[in-house]
């Protein structure tokens, strides 16, 4: 699996997936529909500043509430390459693995890298480089099927692809 | 060791003599539910995979009921690939608006949730059929559609809080009360990955309509599930509403939790959740003190509290007096055999001779989908289950989560309050 390489866009605890992506959008299961309004209720300047590698990094309990896969497909078809966290709700936690988002708990990540650092992760090792600061975290490393998995695409490709 | 109820119950589904916190499992699955906003999703997944219909076409239910009667072209785009799905399945549990609920109101009055089930559902709420001592948790549409296809679901087995519930409600103090209380003192990722198992000898007390509603917001604690144990009243329930065979689990007594809390269900209080977490409680006597809260909005109904006990709480307030001048007061029975019940006993007439609209079942504006979407600055209370930013509508409009009767109560006075307050 590539490294992630990107800036940050940092958030604080209990982001719900109802800021993620409003239920007024749900009508939609477009992917760059869905991206559009990514993050909107809870930053309206994001889907006008986010670049392809950008990295999100929030506090505790990232992803919580509804149990809508829209969020996390937001997330992935914004272009983001990494979301950091220092816990994820496990509802999120499952449906970003299972489409191919990379996500990553570090609680010391979490807590010292700011927004619009320039953010390096190596999923084999699971070390997270501010670039930046020129400081390095350990997150956990993804086990070598759950690398798959993503590097797949997601659940279902990996299922196809018989691994 | 000794295993949890939870524990238990995963253990016989992955066919093993026991497991532990931390386990990593494959389980069969008794049921794997969608709606129409997560179906579509796992639709467009199954289709992708290389697998020939679904695993077993009586053991998935589909339930449109978030954005239904359709309330938009693409709402009804999705509607119709669910409903095209489950006629080329042949999915026995489909239901059309006209038979359908919303979901975790109508699984349990068919019949298709019983003890010792292994339940998933593509929406986080499928946590609500705990109260019936099944195992249920929300899952995303790929999980869904790979539930779909295969009958199985993987889990880590999760280690457990024990609520020890004592005593009996007092006054106007319902199921919403407790569970607003619980999350407001563990907060929204207390319970996170965990069961919440509710025992002790307080259980006994609480009706089927209280439990479904304690088990459905566990989701919002951070909890895995909520669960409670088989006894008498949902023994009862059991006989009235499925000829299904289950099989009832109990706690080992030896079972390790990770944390256990005493709660006294005499000592509660009428509770409330600001904006904007579940977890941002105060009690009646706490928001009196504070000053009174204006309102322009509430909703009765919900897969929380959309049940007809919920029904005849709030129709007993409001018979015989007015919803304030100004306030929008939304009805929501959650089944059409509630919305039928209600017709039955007289209840539809109190709401509408008070002041409140009814509606058909929809989740509609608990997600601020529609039927009571809010302006700028505007401020609801409402029996559904999350207060987040924008929940309702605009994101500077504000969701009080409260139960049917502090609803009806702040209807009638335009303001939060309780029905001692009348």
């Amino acid at each position: 699996m590539d490294n992630a390489k990107g800036r940050v866009f940092k958030y604080g605890d209990n982001v719900d997936t109802d800021v993620i992506i409003p239920a007024r959008y749900l009508n939609s299961s477009d992917p760059a529909e869905l991206a559009t309004h990514c993050m909107e209720d809870i930053d309206k300047e994001f889907t006008k500043k986010v670049n392809k590698g950008d990295i999100i990094v929030a506090a505790k309990n990232f992803g919580c509430g509804s149990s809508r896969e829209h969020a996390p497909i937001s997330i992935k078809a914004s272009g983001v390459s990494c979301v950091i966290a220092e816990t994820f709700a496990r509802i999120f936690y499952r449906n970003a693995i299972n489409i191919g988002l990379p996500i990553i708990e570090c609680p010391e990540a979490s807590k010292n890298i700011d927004a619009g650092d320039e953010v390096e992760i190596d999923f084999n090792t699971g070390i997270i480089t501010d670039i930046t600061k020129g400081t390095s975290y350990q997150g956990q490393a993804f086990p070598e099927f759950m690398q798959k998995l993503i590097a797949a695409g997601g659940l279902v490709n990996f299922i196809n692809e018989g691994k | 060791m000794g295993m949890t109820m939870t524990q238990k119950i995963l253990a016989r589904a992955a066919g093993l003599e026991s497991v532990k916190a931390g386990d990593l499992i494959m389980a069969e699955l008794d049921l794997v539910l969608g709606n129409d906003i997560t179906s579509p999703v796992a639709i467009h997944e199954i289709e992708k995979m290389k697998v020939d219909g679904v695993f077993n076409k009586d053991k998935i239910a589909l339930v449109p009921d978030h954005f239904v009667p359709n309330k938009d072209i693409k709402s009804a785009e999705h509607c119709k690939c669910v409903r095209e799905f489950a006629r080329k399945n042949e999915i026995t549990n489909y239901f059309e608006v006209g038979e359908m609920g919303i979901e975790h109101a109508l699984l349990p009055e068919k019949g298709l949730t019983v003890p010792g089930d292994v339940i998933i559902g593509a929406d986080s709420h499928t946590c609500t059929y705990g109260a019936l001592g099944a195992f249920s948790t929300g899952v995303g549409s790929t999980d869904m559609a790979a539930g779909m296809a295969t009958g199985k679901a993987w889990f880590k087995v999760p280690s457990a809080i024990k609520f020890v519930l004592n005593g009996e409600f007092e006054g106007d103090v319902s199921g919403k009360d407790l569970i607003l209380h619980i999350i407001g003192m563990i907060g929204v990722d207390g319970a996170l990955y965990k069961s919440m198992e509710f025992v002790g000898p307080g259980v006994a007390s609480l009706s089927m309509d209280d439990r479904f509603t304690v088990a459905n917001m566990a989701i919002e604690a951070g909890g895995k599930n909520g669960i409670f144990p088989v006894d008498d009243k949902t023994v009862e329930y059991l006989k009235e509403h499925t000829k299904r065979e289950y099989k009832i689990f109990e706690a080992d007594e030896d079972a390790e939790y990770d944390e256990v809390y005493e709660i006294n269900l005499n000592e509660l209080r009428p509770t409330i959740s600001f904006p904007h977490l579940p977890e941002n409680t105060h009690t009646i006597d706490q928001v009196h003190k504070e000053g009174d809260v204006k309102i322009d909005q509430v909703v009765i109904g919900s897969c929380t509290n959309g049940r007809i006990s919920d029904m005849r709480i709030a129709a007993e307030i409001l018979k015989g007096r007015h919803i304030a001048k100004g306030m929008r007061a939304i009805v929501l029975p959650a089944t059409q055999a509630v919305y039928m019940q209600c017709l039955e006993e007289g209840l539809l007439k109190i709401f509408i001779e008070s002041g409140c609209v009814v509606s058909t079942p929809t989740c509609g504006p608990c997600l601020g989908g529609y039927m009571g979407v809010m302006a700028a600055g505007e401020r609801c209370v409402s029996t559904t289950n999350r207060n987040f930013v924008g929940r309702m509508g605009h994101v500077d409009s504000e969701v009080y989560l409260a139960s049917p009767a502090v609803a009806a109560a702040s209807a009638i006075k335009g303001f939060i309050a309780c029905p001692e307050d009348l």
